[in-house]
């Protein structure tokens, strides 16, 4: 057994990333203009779309891999480790985003949290993935573990639009908030764009490369944890073995 | 449905004979209530939020329901035994959701004259029927997400936080729709009847989806260990 999760794709992929997040640091902090309204402000922008992206396109992998986990009956753990893998990837992006965000509010909105829609429900969502993290942590049978957390995982694909939809109807019944539209329009010229399109491909990468090398991680983890469990077993069997021989 | 009903039959005996609600939830949920208005301590402050506060006392006092109702399984493994005696996952399930709903149903009677003797809340004839209806829709929202999510936990270590972390964000849409149409029953000012409505639907749709979730996943969840 090799002792690195890394592979030669995964080298690819890895260094590529770091490449390109280099290159959208420069250009986030060098190349692209100061926004008209927002100043310098605007470029928590090029770390907190990509972040909110991933984070999204995690949730949605971490979905896809429990249905397929809970619908198959062969390599179920497979889908499993990659649903696990992709939901603790998605939960640091969320996090990185609601951070950036609220930063980014403080300095446009002046406040660091509007109870708009969009925010409150990509909330409730990070305490759903956290408790679904959490469900995960807990020792017990892979298989059962599997069937558990992929169930969690697709209520939670139902709970969404749910959350979502209520504190649409819910801010809908209150009047405005006062403080600046959330949807500070922000004039986005080529240089901000293409930015903004390599922030996400960049953060994507990373993301990839992450959930390949802990699907790894938790594979070699289930695999140790079955060699610890087979020792002790021959162990006992050993030490019945002896016994009966002496008592004979 | 015959052993649906067998099932919730069995989960009420046990709490009238254990008498849990009675001693320990229902005090609970109005030490909640009295502790919220010391909190808040302005009277005009306190009847405005009233219908919240008794919603939020319900979302507490289900998770201590739900832990019950799957305590009272998995000691000594009846939950084994049931599904070993051919009862249907999907009739255990409702089962187990009916028994919640009476309990709820209970609890919030006891928690709305609550409000109405501590928060001076009023609930006018003409505001009754939404009143019904809206706890009716939520008290079985709670319970199918109680119902769902107990299932999920039980059996594991440290399952009293985890089923909060787990359940309460699951049950806000409940919280948001339930406090606002209570809010339209007690003749708030900020909201109309005819809104009010409107979250019930929103409640009903929520108990729709969790019961029909409830169902579909309590098979898997339930499932014997290959």
């Amino acid at each position: 057994m090799s002792r690195s999760t890394g592979t030669t794709v995964t080298r690819v992929i890895g260094i590529s990333a770091a490449l390109l997040l280099a290159w959208v640091v420069v250009s986030a902090f060098f190349v692209t203009p100061a926004d008209a309204q927002q100043g310098d402000a605007v470029r928590i922008m090029y770390a907190h779309v990509p972040a909110a992206w991933v984070a999204y396109l995690a949730f949605v992998t971490t979905a896809i891999a429990s249905g397929f986990s809970l619908a198959r009956r062969h390599r179920t753990l497979g889908f499993d480790r990659v649903a696990g893998a992709s939901a603790e990837t998605g939960v640091l992006f969320m996090g990185l985003a609601l951070v950036t965000g609220s930063l980014w509010g403080r300095l446009t909105w002046g406040t660091f949290w509007q109870w708009d829609p969009r925010l409150t429900t990509t909330l409730f969502l990070f305490v759903t993935y956290v408790g679904y993290l959490a469900v995960r942590n807990i020792d017990s049978d892979p298989q059962r573990r599997a069937k558990r957390s992929a169930v969690l995982a697709l209520l939670a694909v139902l709970e969404i639009p749910l959350v979502h939809f209520s504190v649409v109807l819910w801010r809908s019944l209150h009047q405005e908030a006062s403080v600046l539209n959330p949807d500070g329009d922000v004039r986005l010229d080529g240089s901000m764009l293409f930015t903004l399109f390599s922030g996400v491909v960049a953060f994507t990468l990373v993301f990839v490369w992450l959930v390949i090398h802990r699907q790894r991680l938790s594979t070699l983890q289930d695999l140790q944890q079955g060699a610890g469990l087979d020792a002790a077993i021959a162990a006992r069997r050993n030490e019945v073995s002896t016994r009966s021989v002496g008592g004979a | 449905m015959r052993q649906a009903f067998a099932v919730a039959r069995k989960d009420l005996l046990i709490e009238i004979r254990a008498r849990l609600l009675l001693v320990r939830v229902a005090p609970f949920a109005l030490l909640v209530l009295v502790l919220f208005a010391v909190a808040l301590d302005s009277e005009p402050l306190i009847l405005r939020a009233a219908a919240g506060l008794v919603w939020l006392t319900m979302l507490f006092s289900v998770l201590l329901l739900v832990q019950r109702a799957y305590d009272v399984e998995t000691e000594d493994d009846a939950l084994e035994m049931l599904l070993t005696s051919t009862v249907e996952p999907t009739q255990l399930f409702f089962g187990k959701l009916l028994a919640a709903f009476v309990q709820l149903l209970v609890l919030s009677v006891l928690l709305v004259c609550g409000a109405v003797v501590l928060y001076g809340a009023t609930v006018t004839a003409g505001h009754l029927v939404l009143l019904v209806t809206t706890v009716s829709c939520a008290a079985w929202g709670l319970a199918s997400v109680g119902t769902l999510y107990g299932a999920v936990v039980a059996n594991m270590n440290g399952r009293d936080s985890l089923l909060a972390l787990l359940a309460l964000p699951v049950l806000a849409p409940v919280l948001i729709g339930a406090s606002r149409a209570t809010e339209a029953a007690f003749g708030s000012q900020t909201i109309d009847t005819a809104s009010g409505w409107a979250w019930v639907a929103l409640l009903a749709v929520f108990a729709l989806v969790f019961s029909a979730a409830g169902a579909a996943a309590f098979g898997a969840l339930m499932e014997p260990e290959a």
